[in-house]
């Protein structure tokens, strides 16, 4: 935020292209990493790095959707279902054929990517409201599916249990452990989200957004590439639901149902269609919300409800909140958390003489 | 059969690059384009002229690919590409410009000329995700490509831009450097000029008259402004109602009294009027 960027003369293109053209963004980075990967972990309580775990989770889950809407102008409402093939894939694998995460996890994301494109064949030739309603369907249909068939959903509870996550006989059983495990996918999603949305395959994707018939003329196979928009934004549903999956210790189908497609999109418009800060701004918001919420409620609304009234109280608020928030952002800021960050930033670029 | 018409494809090769052959596009009822046939010799600028509604858009929507013709057929180089998608068409080498302008406008100067570049790039999904290597030499190759054109249509200090903070003839200058950005063998610019003053029109006539000349690319040009048209064609194109009614070079068609008609009407139907 307190860098300036005069003086700052590119001599190379690979130097105009880089993800951070500024130097200074090397100690930034460099910062950040200390502060996760060391003082965090050290520091923190469990309690917290629970959440923050929840938070890695979301990252992910929220840049593959963010992928599909903010940047192809796809919509989807079946990125609960998508995350629990990924989840159930993994988990099968994991107890019947008692196979490591490493495989588990490519395994959940490609099985979620092949249902997320039939599922999003629809966008061939529907847009908008009419693409929500199609991947609706599958969200529902896929819901009803491992609801109902005992190979995939391992019987009456619909539920299957699997171990902890392990590499080299090491096991990821804590949250300090599982923190780290689920810290390296966020920032793996992150890494791979920004060079995706930067490369040649991401200006696809923005060009079929922007303008779709200009994007066929100048050679873009619109087809191709929207199903291949919900390809990639699948597969990081499915791994999203594998990181799931492992963090809670079971599969369940009752985490990833319609609800979950909602608070997802919820996450890319509050954080900012469009952005990789804008996912993880919202992922970090939506997942923090009711959490505040219930904290705050526990310690004010005691003065107020009686102990048995607080349960109700605590989610009729979070719904409510959360639905005025969003109207709250539609209205003051449609580009989200992202846009509030770089207003905040561009009035620094200059101060203080912004004359 | 086959054989034959591959014969002659082969043998209008050698003068003509792009050739429409009687080709007709219905609406419903409506008739757009009706048996218009087009020969555009290979390094030529040929210009299509008409009143509005006459089908020149259609036309070069058929060339371009976005309209299948409900008969006759599209060649490029002797190759029929009647039947072909847009994405393909454009990879084969033709590009265009659109009417209304439609540039990505939530993209920069930069990005919508690399989009241009997309049919000549190859990085899939894998290499664009890790990205360091593969693909960014790649970006890089084609960057500097890109920045040729930026610098030939003067878009330097621009090219961080997005699009749609542009004013009006820029956006149409951009939509330019996007076709030109593809390397297109053939360029359809559809009313490049439409909506300029003065200053912008005779811009854009010097970047259209150095497309052809300095770059070698063929243009096939639709615009409303006869100045211009006469100036820079080497063969005029007259439709009216859907129909072709006269070809020529620019002195021939303003002679011809078919198209002072359509232009101006016949006594009769002036009287109509």
């Amino acid at each position: 935020m307190f860098h300036r960027e005069s003086g700052v003369f590119k001599t190379t293109y690979a130097a105009d292209m880089a993800l951070y053209p500024l130097p200074i963004a090397k100690w930034t980075v460099a910062a950040l990493a200390v502060i996760f990967v060391v003082i965090v972990p050290l520091t923190v309580h469990e309690y917290y790095l629970s959440i923050l775990n929840l938070i890695f989770i979301a990252i992910v889950g929220a840049l593959g959707l963010n992928i599909l809407v903010g940047y192809t102008g796809q919509i989807s409402l079946g990125h609960g279902a998508f995350m629990s093939v990924g989840a159930y894939t993994a988990a099968n694998l994991a107890v019947k054929l008692d196979l490591p995460f490493w495989l588990t996890l490519p395994a959940g994301g490609l099985m979620a990517a092949a249902i997320g494109v039939v599922v999003g064949m629809p966008s061939l030739r529907i847009k908008g409201l009419y693409l929500a309603i199609a991947t609706l369907a599958g969200q529902l249909i896929i819901e009803w599916t491992i609801n109902r068939v005992p190979a995939i959903s391992g019987g009456a509870q619909a539920s299957i249990q699997v171990d902890r996550p392990s590499l080299f006989g090491f096991s990821f059983n804590t949250q300090g452990t599982l923190y780290f495990f689920l810290l390296f996918f966020a920032v793996l999603a992150i890494i791979g989200t920004l060079n995706l949305v930067r490369s040649r395959i991401g200006r696809a994707f923005v060009a079929v957004r922007d303008q779709d018939i200009a994007a066929e003329i100048i050679g873009i196979d619109i087809y191709r590439y929207k199903l291949m928009a919900f390809a990639i934004s699948s597969f990081y549903a499915g791994v999203c639901g594998v990181l799931y999956t492992y963090y809670f210790g079971i599969a369940n189908y009752e985490q990833f149902q319609l609800i979950v497609s909602i608070d997802y999109l919820a996450m890319i418009i509050i954080g900012g269609l469009g952005s990789v800060l804008g996912s993880i701004l919202g992922a970090v918001f939506v997942t923090l919300l009711p959490i505040v919420i219930r904290i705050l409620m526990e310690n004010v609304g005691s003065l107020f409800f009686t102990t048995a009234e607080m349960a109700n109280v605590i989610s009729g608020l979070r719904l409510g909140v959360f639905g005025g928030l969003i109207i709250f952002f539609l209205i003051v800021e449609p580009e989200g958390l992202n846009r509030l960050w770089r207003n905040i930033r561009s009035y620094f670029r200059v101060w203080p003489f912004s004359y | 059969m086959v054989g034959v018409s591959a014969r002659r494809a082969v043998a209008y090769e050698t003068d003509n690059q792009l050739v429409v052959e009687g080709v007709s596009k219905r609406f419903g009822g409506v008739v757009a384009v009706e048996d218009v046939s087009l020969e555009v010799p290979r390094g030529s600028i040929v210009s299509i002229i008409g009143p509005n509604g006459a089908g020149k858009t259609s036309l070069l929507n058929m060339i371009s690919g976005f309209y299948k013709p409900d008969s006759g057929r599209v060649a490029l180089e002797g190759k029929d590409i009647t039947q072909k998608k847009p994405s393909d068409i454009a990879a084969l080498g033709i590009a265009r410009t659109f009417q209304n302008i439609a540039l990505f406008s939530g993209l920069t100067v930069l990005d919508n000329l690399m989009l241009g570049r997309h049919v000549r790039m190859k990085a899939g999904v894998l290499s664009s995700v890790i990205y360091w290597g593969l693909a960014q030499k790649e970006d890089i190759a084609h960057r500097e490509a890109v920045e040729e054109i930026l610098e030939f249509l003067k878009l330097q200090d621009l090219r961080r831009q997005p699009t749609a903070a542009l004013a009006y003839g820029l956006r149409k200058r951009v939509e330019l450097g996007r076709a030109l950005a593809s390397q297109p063998k053939v360029l359809l610019l559809d009313e490049p000029m439409g909506g300029m003053n003065q200053d912008e029109k005779e811009d854009m006539a010097r970047y259209v008259l150095d497309v052809n000349q300095e770059r070698g690319v063929t243009v096939v040009l639709i615009e409303h402004d006869m100045g211009v048209v006469m100036d820079i064609s080497d063969k005029v194109v007259v439709l009216d109602r859907g129909r072709g009614i006269a070809v020529g070079t620019p002195d021939e068609v303003q002679r011809n009294p078919k198209v002072v008609e359509a232009y101006l009407g016949t006594a009769k139907g002036g009287a109509k009027a």
